[in-house]
């Protein structure tokens, strides 16, 4: 009986019921409320370098994962953007827009304990039902659209990776071969492991490998690689009409975690050094 | 590539959405000074097509769009869902009912 035990001792005691005029569940709080969020509790947000990498200070104390290790991070670039997170909060702190933060804590603590091969071939069942290789038949427009715009992506891929794709009408999806899904998985070995939950991150929010590879690849950008994504429903909201606040919602929430997956894979995967050029007399 | 457009164009936006995130001291904020210093590193070179500079600026925009989507998304977040349940009186009020006073409390 979850209800009958009294919440967690980390939530702030709601006021007794004589102060106020509401239904009283059994745990003494209201029924269907949200937790309360929790307010801001630092000041200033620093870097500093361990041994494991970057760190992360709220004031004077470290930031930890939601496991409890310590938050190290490999790259000082993609510390700062963590930071700028946690400044840009106001008032409360509110997790669903700290989608770096997230993602650094999935690499570090991989709650779903998958080792690397597991998530290369998460990521490559993606294919089976990708959504650039889903075409429909009717309404004729929207084939048409989605021939045009999804087929350059198409034979990019194909031509970038020396691979065999084509794409379906059939409800059971495109018939991908083996060597196709091969040269991914060998692809995708050559990241590492951070890299590699960011990619499985862009593929799950685009539904589609295609998209996230010319994402990583910079053939497209994130507005592209969205707008490619949604592009039957961009279809249907010109023709009966946008609504903000599902829509333009949706919109907002895709295009925020497909960029912070990107640049977190980028961000992971890079190795970037100054060559100084020498001046010729 | 992708088509990418100006880099001085996604720079002076990209510091723009900076300052928003960040508030009255973003001239001393970290990512300021690294962005600001990164695209310094990469602007003179002798070669038209420098692909580091390709990287920093699909970088660059993809922050850009990080950010500004985290601000609208959180704007229309405030707007339509972030009101709550409304309380008793409210839902009475929303027919043009009052709830009932009882001396001493509900029985």
């Amino acid at each position: 009986l979850w209800w009958a035990r009294s919440p967690p001792a980390w939530l702030p005691r709601p006021p007794p019921a004589a102060a106020r005029n509401c239904p009283v569940g059994p745990c003494g709080r209201r029924a269907y409320a949200p937790p309360a969020e929790r307010k801001r509790f630092y000041q200033n947000v620093s870097i500093s370098q361990g041994e494991g990498g970057f760190e992360i200070n709220l004031d004077h104390r470290k930031l930890k994962t939601p496991q409890a290790k310590l938050f190290t991070v490999p790259s000082e670039a993609l510390a700062i953007a963590v930071a700028t997170e946690w400044d840009s909060q106001r008032d409360t702190i509110k997790f669903y827009t700290m989608h770096l933060t997230t993602l650094c804590n999935t690499a570090l603590d991989n709650p779903t304990q998958r080792n690397k091969m597991q998530l290369i071939r998460a990521a490559v069942k993606f294919l089976d039902t990708d959504t650039v290789c889903y075409r429909v038949e009717e309404p004729p427009a929207l084939a048409e659209l989605q021939k045009n715009e999804w087929d350059p992506v198409v034979t990019w891929a194909e031509k970038r990776y020396n691979v065999t794709i084509g794409s379906s009408t059939s409800i059971l999806g495109p018939n991908i071969p083996a060597s196709t899904k091969e040269t991914f998985v060998s692809h995708l070995a050559s990241y590492n492991m951070w890299a590699l939950q960011g990619i499985e991150f862009v593929i799950t929010q685009l539904k589609s490998l295609i998209l996230s590879m010319s994402l990583i690849d910079r053939h497209i950008t994130v507005e592209k690689a969205v707008l490619l994504s949604r592009l039957e429903e961009e279809y249907q909201i010109r023709r009966w009409g946008n609504v903000e606040w599902a829509h333009d919602y949706d919109l907002c929430e895709l295009r925020a975690r497909t960029a912070a997956g990107t640049l977190f894979v980028h961000l992971c995967s890079e190795s970037s050094t100054v060559k100084h050029k020498l001046l010729q007399d | 590539m992708a088509a990418l457009g100006a880099p001085l164009r996604t720079l002076r936006e990209l510091l723009r959405e900076l300052r928003r995130a960040a508030g009255r001291s973003y001239r001393d904020s970290p990512a300021y000074r690294h962005v600001l210093a990164a695209f310094r590193a990469h602007r003179v070179t002798s070669e038209k097509l420098c692909r580091a500079q390709q990287e920093l600026h699909f970088q660059a925009a993809t922050y850009l769009c990080l950010l500004r989507s985290v601000r609208e998304h959180e704007a229309l977040h405030r707007e339509y869902h972030g009101r709550g349940e409304r309380s008793p009186q409210e839902v009475a009020g929303l027919v043009g009912f009052r709830l009932p006073q009882q001396p001493g409390g509900k029985g």
